[in-house]
């Protein structure tokens, strides 16, 4: 670093980080650019306007002290899951599945939340567990419980998606904070039995269609095979080096559904090819890295957990959005982080991130990198 | 790691907490962490992979499948070959017209939609019932005609309604005309959109753009390929939801070839309307080079109204006609030809050196073996020579001279002269008949053929079964002496026909006496031409339906009225035309030849042979089209609300089949005498016939013994 000639203020920004994002960002709002037709508006602006906001908020969450993080972590939880209840309640009362509240000003989407919720508050217990109890039940039972709450609760929305995202973000946490691996090794084998079982019982109807045309998007070509068949075309049509900035017509003719928005990955291949999705990888694999890498220089055991668990929460959504578009995942609505249009899911990721930066903060703090 | 962990856990568990524990979580953290990362990096490393895989190995496949996305090609129908006449006259032709189609797959409101089109086209009820009763029929992919011939008024109001109408498709198109309309139906056929099966033969995208419509029947059927044409494109960039951002260019179609018949088309006309109310046809043939200048068949159907698909009303008028109007009665109605066989017949015996001027003495009948055989005159025609056997008709002089002369002669002689005889002609099928002979008979029964069959077979009953095209052959082949072969496509360089070789003297004879018929002392006075200078010879024939014990053969039920036929050629001495004329239960002969006197007149005087049939037309209630209309009304009004489901198209094409199976050959052999069908006769009831020349000789009364029903 050249701390010498920066001001101490600048330099101290993590700019590993904030450098890649900024790049993800204007190359998603270039997209969305092209996909609104050559326009800022509705999406390209706002989509910049967002991440401006977001960035400060993350700055000001980054600056926060860490035992504001462990204070909250236990109460933040809870509130989150009494919004869970309440969204179940009122939807339950207004018909048909609610997933936010109307708070007025906003809309709020607990579910979204929880994500970085659940790692938060996993990483408070794994670090108030003695290290003695962590192979044994008291390690395991509450952080269930934890991850059940919600995760029923969303289940019950019914959000797969952010359900599958919520117990990913947990089980990770559940591995990293030192938990058996033949526990892992006995879920997995478990897993293996159940799912199948839960295919048949657990899910909805047009859950277990969306899987089932997965498996074979052609059987329904204008049904839910309709967004796999269409967004596997808009990469596949661009090649290497995409059809050119303007002139995918898979996006502009409406043939890819959600183009500014789940299939927002589709819309930037067609147009920039290969090329713009090894862009877009390498980026993300910055960012993760940068996550992973500021993890493992934590202070502590609290910091630690919680920097690998809002990596990885970001991390699930990059995997399964790409996965979905180039048709090695079912259709879930999960947003691809920092590209696709959103409010939401831009607010989720950008607390990940300034928690991430948090930690990064304290890891300076204390010393640099102990570890 | 467990190795690690687990000894600390378990054997220092009261032991306060260790930072070892602590240091090995972390190490833990640190490996684990490691694996999260190395599995990131996986998923990364899969996810390249994928994107290699799409975008470059298989981006030839998806690039084509954009476009086919992105370019929405909408084909243009090509204008249909012509079908035209000797003279050039259009026989089939197409009209530029607006057009409004359903394609069902993209309706979304169907009831909706139709209520909106009855409104804004004025569609009448049952013709929403037959739109909505193709949309139930029709594969989702292909386009169901709602209106054709379309003002542009009607037209452009369903075209600024679109946006609520999906699925509708307003266009600009040809439809086919048929300007002589039901005179052509069975000649030429019809057209109409092409069915589910069709698709599946060709896999030709055409087959389903709404408004092009394929040959179904007759020639359009026949010369598909030639008349179809090669259709233009109009390429657009399309949205999702079709609507279109900008055109990307038109190709023009290609016409289809035009196909040029030897069928003369005002003749034709005339012939189709001058069969009347009556159940027949007609052909008319060119004596020099086989030509077939008309070939009409009536009742018939309007192939103008096919074309759009068969209504409900119209379906229930013709397949409850006992005209059977859906049978081509020239290739696929058999018939006993009765006495039209006679200069055959005679012709044979001189070829096989018998004496014309050998004669027999006709007492009403001859006596062969244990039964009696009657002459149609009971009175007799006393002594009989060939000459006069001809032209009065004598049943026994025939009887007699046949049973010398042999069957086989006979039978050789008509097939050489068209009998029994399949053509060459670009038609679906025909029905050829019988000519039985002794080996015939052993094949088919198992029997040996005895001396009546002759003699039935002689006055052209027993076995024989010709259909009107043989007879127009016959006559053709007897006038030219030619081996005259007829022709449907004009073709000027056709090679002369050649010789049947058959001396001149004999055919001058049979001539003679085939004059002597229409203008001598013969059956058919009622038949000379009103031309001056022009005479016609032919030969009457009355050929019986059922036996004499269900009915006479004249009035009685339609259907047990006997055929009338009637062959000719003129002028006798230089023969130009030859034309055969088969009316269903005319009721004899009297019902056919006073159609061939007047269609015969017409080619050599149209003036005067369309005053007759005005006269005519004006007792019948009208001309063909007039009276279908006054028909398809009656019926509308009738039973506008209750007629069945029309045929789809697989249906009619099997009624049209069923109609056309050919007559099936009598199951048991015939054993007895068939009563020779009186000859002549007087004017038949349904055909009032106000020509001036003097009555022919006074029909003679019933003939007595007969039993067996001839099958028709």
């Amino acid at each position: 670093m050249q701390r010498a000639y920066i001001p101490a203020a600048i330099a101290a920004q993590p700019w590993k980080l904030i450098l890649p994002l900024f790049a993800l960002v204007l190359f998603g709002a270039t997209v969305l650019y092209s996909a609104a037709g050559g326009s800022l508006r509705p999406w390209a602006g706002m989509h910049v306007a967002r991440f401006i906001i977001f960035l400060v908020m993350a700055m000001l969450i980054a600056r926060a002290p860490k035992d504001w993080f462990r204070r909250v972590a236990l109460p933040g939880y809870a509130g989150l899951c009494v919004l869970l209840v309440l969204v179940e309640l009122l939807g339950a009362i207004g018909g048909g599945s609610r997933r936010w509240l109307d708070l007025g000003f906003m809309t709020l989407q607990p579910s979204e939340l929880m994500k970085p919720g659940i790692v938060l508050v996993l990483a408070w217990f794994y670090d108030l567990l003695p290290p003695g109890e962590s192979q044994g039940w008291r390690a395991i039972v509450p952080a269930g419980v934890m991850l059940g709450i919600p995760a029923a609760l969303v289940m019950l929305q019914p959000d797969l998606g952010t359900a599958l995202a919520i117990s990913f973000g947990a089980v990770v946490m559940m591995f990293l904070a030192g938990l058996p691996l033949r526990l892992f090794i006995g879920a997995g084998a478990a897993g293996a039995v159940i799912a199948p079982i839960a295919f048949f019982t657990l899910l909805h109807d047009y859950q277990r269609k969306r899987v089932l045309v997965f498996m074979d998007p052609e059987s329904d070509p204008l049904g839910s095979g309709y967004h796999i068949t269409q967004s596997k075309i808009a990469i596949g049509s661009g090649g290497f080096f995409g059809k050119g900035f303007g002139n995918g017509s898979q996006s502009h003719l409406d043939y890819l559904p959600e183009s500014h928005t789940d299939f927002v990955f589709a819309t930037m291949a067609e147009e920039w090819g290969m090329v713009g999705g090894l862009f877009v990888l390498l980026v993300f694999g910055l960012i993760l890295r940068w996550g992973l890498q500021v993890s493992r220089r934590a202070p502590d055991r609290f910091s630690m957990l919680l920097a690998a668990g809002m990596t990885t929460t970001i991390f699930f959504y990059v995997c399964i959005n790409l996965m979905m578009v180039m048709g090695l995942a079912p259709v879930v609505g999960i947003p691809l982080p920092f590209m696709s249009h959103g409010g939401s899911s831009m607010m989720t990721n950008m607390i990940c991130i300034g928690t991430i930066m948090a930690v990064d903060r304290w890891g300076k703090q204390g010393g640099g990198s102990l570890l | 790691m467990k190795r690690i962990g687990l000894p600390f856990a378990s054997d220092k568990r009261k032991v306060p907490k260790l930072p070892t524990t602590s240091i090995a979580l972390n190490n833990r953290f640190d490996r684990r962490s490691f694996v999260l990362g190395a599995a990131q990096g996986g998923v990364g490393l899969l996810l390249a992979t994928r994107l290699g895989y799409l975008a470059v190995a298989e981006n030839a496949k998806y690039r084509a499948a954009s476009e086919s996305n992105r370019v929405n090609l909408t084909l243009i129908p090509p204008r249909r070959g012509w079908v035209i006449d000797r003279t050039g006259a259009p026989l089939a032709a197409n009209r530029a017209d607006f057009r409004v189609d359903i394609i069902p797959d993209r309706l979304v409101d169907r009831d909706r939609t139709l209520k909106t089109l009855q409104e804004l086209l004025a569609l009448p009820d049952d013709k929403v019932r037959d739109i909505s009763d193709k949309l139930d029929k029709a594969r989702g992919f292909q386009p169901v005609e709602v209106a054709a011939s379309m003002d542009w008024d009607h037209f452009a109001a369903v075209s600024v309604r679109l946006p609520d109408l999906p699925g509708v498709i307003p266009q600009r198109g040809f439809s086919r005309d048929y300007p002589t309309g039901a005179a052509v139906g069975h000649l030429v056929g019809y057209v109409g959109p092409a069915s589910a099966e069709d698709y599946e033969r060709e896999r030709n995208p055409l087959l389903i753009t709404p408004g092009f419509k394929i040959g179904k029947d007759g020639l359009e059927k026949q010369f598909e390929a030639r008349l179809r044409g090669i259709p233009g494109a109009r390429r657009v960039e399309a949205t999702a939801s079709g609507r279109v951002v900008r055109d990307l260019g038109t190709r023009e179609d290609v016409p289809g070839q035009p196909i040029q018949l030897t069928i003369n088309g005002a003749l034709q006309d005339y012939a189709a309307r001058r069969i009347g109310l009556e159940s027949g046809s007609v052909v008319v043939m060119d004596c020099a080079t086989g030509d077939v200048l008309a070939m009409a068949s009536m009742p018939s159907f309007d192939p103008n109204s096919f074309a759009d698909g068969i209504g409900r009303i119209e379906w229930k008028m013709l397949s409850e006609d006992d005209h059977v109007p859906l049978r081509n009665k020239v290739l696929r109605g058999l018939y006993p030809p009765g006495s039209t066989v006679k200069p055959m017949v005679a012709l044979s015996f001189l070829e096989g050196g018998l004496d014309p001027k050998e004669s027999v003495n006709c007492a009403g009948g001859l006596r062969v073996g244990n039964r009696v055989f009657h002459c149609w005159n009971h009175h007799g025609h006393g002594s009989t020579d060939m000459l006069k056997g001809i032209y009065q008709s004598c049943d026994v002089y025939f009887y007699h001279f046949a049973q010398r002369m042999g069957m086989d002669g006979i039978a050789a002689m008509a097939r050489r002269l068209g009998l029994g005889q399949e053509f060459p002609l670009p038609v679906a099928g025909q029905s050829y008949g019988t000519v039985p002979d002794p080996a015939w008979k052993k094949r088919k029964y198992h029997q040996d053929w005895a001396i009546y069959d002759t003699v039935n077979a002689t006055i052209g009953q027993g076995y024989v079964q010709v259909n009107p095209l043989q007879q127009a052959v016959m006559a053709s082949r007897l006038a030219s002496g030619n081996i005259l072969m007829p022709r449907l496509l004009l073709d000027r360089h056709a090679p002369a026909p050649k010789p049947l070789g058959i001396a001149q003297d004999h055919l001058d004879l049979i001539h003679a006496a085939m004059n002597e018929v229409v203008n001598g002392r013969g059956t058919a006075g009622k038949a000379r031409l009103p031309i001056p200078g022009v005479q016609m010879a032919g030969k009457t024939g009355t050929a019986q339906v059922v036996g004499l014990n269900v009915g006479n053969g004249k009035g009685g039920q339609w259907k047990h009225r006997d055929h009338g036929h009637f062959i000719c050629f003129a002028p006798f001495d230089k023969p130009r035309y030859a034309c055969a004329v088969a009316i269903e239960h005319g009721g004899g002969s009297g019902s056919a030849y006073p159609v061939a006197r007047d269609v015969m007149t017409f080619l050599f005087d149209q003036a005067k042979a369309m005053e007759v049939l005005e006269g005519y037309e004006k007792q019948w209630g009208g001309n063909v089209t007039q009276r279908m209309a006054a028909k398809y009304a009656s019926y509308e009004a009738q039973f506008g609300a209750t007629a069945p489901k029309p045929a789809d198209d697989a249906q009619l094409a099997e009624t049209v089949a069923a109609d056309n199976t050919p007559a099936t050959e009598p199951t048991a052999a015939v054993t007895d005498a068939a009563p020779p069908a009186p000859e002549p006769v007087a004017a038949p009831p349904p055909t009032p016939d106000p020509s001036p020349t003097p009555a022919p000789p006074a029909a003679a009364s019933a003939p007595v013994a007969a039993t067996v029903p001839q099958v028709h």
